[in-house]
């Protein structure tokens, strides 16, 4: 077994300088360590909690960010009944067409429809939005280096500036984004949301929410990838214990 | 390498198609009884479990292209559709993706094997190249690849491994232009890239091939690096060393699994989560950890052409390996200095890995060129050790050195013996 | 690795058991493994969810026919005639290779409402032709009558009718 050890401590040698620093040169505040209910071989995502992101996510971020890869029928997973889902679809509307007179029309999105975008197209983001373009949240949790807890501290990190700081026109300051001048305004507060069910509404419990929503839509077979992957290694496990007794039985035979 | 046959059959199906096309006897001869040393360790696994991640790769590899496209606006869109909506789409892609870096793992082991026990000596040198460029075929293979997610990663590794090329002289601008099918990266080379992506594996599975025909030819080196001398030095492959790789693979796939679906993005950058744009370069471009050492090398010499020449000469001097060394001693274990300067080099190769990850600027230029300097040193210093060193002694012979391992460590056996082969192996890695 | 244990090279059941067991568990993983390699090229997620259209039959004249396409494949909506129906009706069962009544393939007579991919080999037949004046099958000569039931030629069976519902008696359902 010993060599094995060594085998592996040789492959973690390979594998570690490979994690590169690359904030090493950024002046961003290192993220905060947030605890995550789907983090861990065990976790799974709290269906409560994502379905309240997925209220933020509605109530203020998606007048600017779009979730193009989400489409409505994947809410579905979230543990939103499909009367739910339809509701939620149908506040949409969606482009569709050409009909039978040529012409474009809008309808009621479906089940099968993706989440409109905010706006027709990346020109018409800049312009609504001071020349900055507000970033697609579909898999922002995966393209951020430190994941959840990057976005969970980006959205609680909002301050006035340092002295000597000057801003430039229409930014904020933020401690965990790099440069610190980030175009996004401070987007959610204590009470920027009601729930429905009761939970407190503070600034940070409704980061989480939002946060938890989006490791939802960046990796929605997260939950089905852990499942598998305990069998998996279990039946390994198994079979590697009975393939090291069949080979010290085999070669025993040797003499 | 199946000329005379030791192999029968009764059955006359087998006989029938054994009298036309002797593919039974072929197998027969090249895994069943063919004879291997009895001493080989655990680092000897490697061979078969970068074998088995080449078809784990090619196999992963033709159903990903099943629901890939090869276009700029739905590249990345299809590899989400693949990680969202196709049946175990994620499993597959992730399998994919970290298979690549296990192999590149296995590979990179069996390669530094290779060198401490002297495999690369003679008449073992054209398997060696063979082994270099299936490297290095596997290496233009990975970067093709990872440039097809068309993320912002892909989409800028790509743009700075084709200038590669652009340092050489006068004719710079046109190969890149060449390579590209245009004026930056664009549509041509995705898909371009994407056709040879999908053919190098295969280019790789025929040199393979000719690896293995090459080792059946002198046989497997072994730890002690002396020759076989005869059948009591070696035993069948089958079952000894089918039942060892096959344990081997079990611990193997333990590691890869806890990667793949427990931490299937830890070796990918959070960069190629955001779709290509040409407009806006990362702050921060590294390239797969298993390429960090050559591009430490790279950025090593402040000279754009010198700096990628020193790449290239880092991976082809592996080819003059077997004749930079010139001790007759095959294994490490009787050459002291060589051994010392084996990790020595092993550890810089690590350091320039680390360096490779790294931004480039303060510190981390001094020792990246401080590793490459010593990287070249290595190969370069190998003549005179071959000629001042002074080898320990060698064993007469495989068997005699199995025996005598035997005596020491594992006296106690009964019965029916067990164990012993292992106990020489066992004693066999205590350096290894 | 020291043997110190169960070193018992001569107990067979034991390594029997152990051979077995390898086995056994090497053909599970297999198993375990092709699974997702063949699961991976039946309908994804996004495809499974298009499974159905609506289709607005209003502007369709008795006589007209439109072609829809659902599931990549023509689905054929024609509002019959009075005299087609009436053929359709007309026809005994022992003449017919694939004995259906035309009852049985309508919602409502005037909208016949059905696939439009041949039975035999998959090409797409032409509509008000052939010997029955409803579909006939350019590719091998298959002809279907105004029910959509194959009378002759090599196709096998008659054209197939999907699901569907009527959501008002302007819409339907498909799927």
């Amino acid at each position: 077994m010993r060599r094995f050890i060594l085998i592996a401590a040789v492959a973690a040698l390979f594998v570690s300088p490979m994690s590169p620093a690359a904030l090493a040169s950024s002046d961003a505040e290192h993220p905060k360590e947030v605890e995550w209910h789907h983090s861990g071989p065990f976790g799974t995502f709290d269906r409560a909690a994502v379905q309240r992101g997925l209220q933020v996510y509605r109530e203020v971020c998606s007048s600017c960010h779009g979730l193009k890869y989400i489409a409505f029928r994947n809410l579905l997973e979230i543990g939103l009944s499909e009367d739910q889902v339809k509701t939620i679809a149908a506040e949409y509307t969606v482009m569709d067409g050409p009909n039978d007179d040529g012409e474009m029309f809008e309808r009621e999105g479906k089940l099968f429809d993706y989440m409109p975008a905010p706006f027709a197209n990346e020109k018409e983001a800049r312009a609504s939005n001071n020349g900055s373009m507000p970033p697609d949240l579909s898999l922002m949790v995966k393209a951020r280096k430190g994941g959840e807890n990057y976005l969970y501290s980006l959205l609680t990190g909002y301050m006035e500036e340092p002295d000597g700081v000057t801003m430039a026109e229409g930014m904020a300051y933020n401690a965990y984004f790099h440069g610190h001048q980030i175009a996004m305004t401070p987007p959610i507060d204590d009470e920027t949301v009601e729930y429905a069910d009761g939970t407190k509404n503070s600034k940070e419990q409704i980061a989480h929410d939002v946060v938890s929503f989006l490791a939802w839509t960046a990796e929605p077979t997260l939950e089905a990838r852990k499942r598998l992957g305990v069998k998996v290694i279990l039946y390994l496990i198994v079979l590697t214990l009975v393939l090291y007794g069949v080979k010290r039985k085999v070669w025993a035979k040797l003499h | 390498m199946s000329g005379h046959s030791s192999f029968q059959s009764n059955n006359a199906i087998v006989k029938w198609i054994e009298y036309r096309l002797p593919i039974f006897s072929f197998v027969n001869e090249a895994l069943v009884v063919y004879p291997t040393p009895k001493n080989l360790n655990y680092w000897w696994n490697m061979g078969s479990l970068a074998g088995v991640m080449l078809v784990v790769q090619i196999i992963t590899g033709v159903v990903l292209g099943m629901h890939y496209t090869p276009h700029t606006d739905l590249a990345f869109a299809s590899t989400e559709h693949i990680m969202r909506d196709v049946n175990y789409g994620w499993l597959l892609r992730y399998m994919h993706a970290n298979g690549g870096s296990m192999f590149f793992a296995v590979v990179y082991i069996h390669i530094f094997r290779g060198m401490y026990y002297g495999s690369y000596k003679a008449p073992r040198e054209l398997l060696w190249w063979l082994g270099i460029i299936i490297f290095i075929l596997m290496m233009a293979t990975a970067f093709m690849g990872y440039v097809l997610p068309w993320g912002q990663m892909s989409f800028w590794g790509a743009t700075v491994i084709t200038n590669l090329f652009s340092a050489v002289p006068i004719l710079g601008e046109t190969i890149v232009t060449w390579l590209w099918g245009g004026f930056s990266v664009d549509q041509p080379t995705l898909n371009r890239f994407f056709s040879l992506h999908y053919l190098l594996p295969f280019v790789i599975f025929a040199v393979v091939f000719l690896h293995l025909w090459a080792l059946h030819v002198h046989k497997s080196n072994n730890p002690l690096g002396i020759d076989i001398k005869g059948p009591q030095d070696t035993i069948p492959f089958h079952p000894y060393y089918t039942v060892k790789d096959l344990y081997g693979m079990g611990i193997f796939g333990i590691i890869f699994a806890w990667l793949l679906f427990f931490a299937p993005n830890l070796l990918g950058e959070p960069d190629n989560y955001i779709p290509a744009n040409p407009l806006v370069t990362p702050r921060h471009i590294v390239p797969e950890w298993y390429f960090l050492p050559f591009y430490a090398i790279l950025r090593a010499v402040p000279d754009k052409l010198f700096g990628v020449i020193a790449m290239f000469a880092s991976l082809l001097i592996l080819f003059v390996l077997p004749w930079l060394d010139t001790s007759k001693v095959r294994s490490a274990r009787f050459r002291p200095v060589y051994k010392m300067l084996f990790w020595a080099f092993l550890i810089d190769c690590l350091v320039l890995g680390y360096i490779g990850g790294q931004p480039a600027e303060g510190i981390f230029v001094v020792v990246g060129r401080l590793g490459t300097a010593l990287y070249f040193l290595f190969f370069l210093s190998l003549p005179f050790i071959g000629w001042f060193e002074r080898p320990r002694k060698l064993p007469e012979s495989i068997a005699k050195a199995v025996l005598e391992s035997q005596g020491g460590s594992d006296g106690g056996s009964s019965g029916g013996g067990g164990g012993a082969p292992d106990g020489a192996a066992a004693k066999a890695e205590d350096r290894g | 690795m020291t043997d110190s244990t169960g070193g018992d090279g001569h107990d067979p059941s034991r390594r029997d058991f152990l051979y077995v067991a390898a086995g056994g568990l090497g053909a599970v993983g297999a198993a375990g493994f092709v699974w997702p390699l063949v699961n991976q090229m039946n309908p994804s997620r996004d495809v499974l969810a298009l499974s159905s259209i609506e289709v607005d039959l209003s502007g369709i004249e008795v006589g007209q026919s439109i072609t829809v396409s659902w599931r990549g494949k023509p689905v054929f909506i024609r509002r019959r005639t009075e005299k087609e129906i009436a053929d359709a009706r007309a026809v005994p069962m022992d003449v017919l290779p694939d004995p259906e009544g035309d009852e049985a393939r309508v919602q409502k007579a005037e909208w016949l409402i059905m696939v439009g991919v041949c039975t035999h080999l998959g090409c797409v037949p032409l509509g008000q032709q052939g010997e029955y004046n409803g579909w006939f099958c350019p590719c091998h000569g298959s002809h279907y009558d105004t029910s959509g039931r194959i009378r002759k030629g090599p196709a096998p069976l008659n054209l197939v009718v999907p699901k569907y519902v009527y959501l008002d008696d302007n819409s339907v359902k498909i799927g």
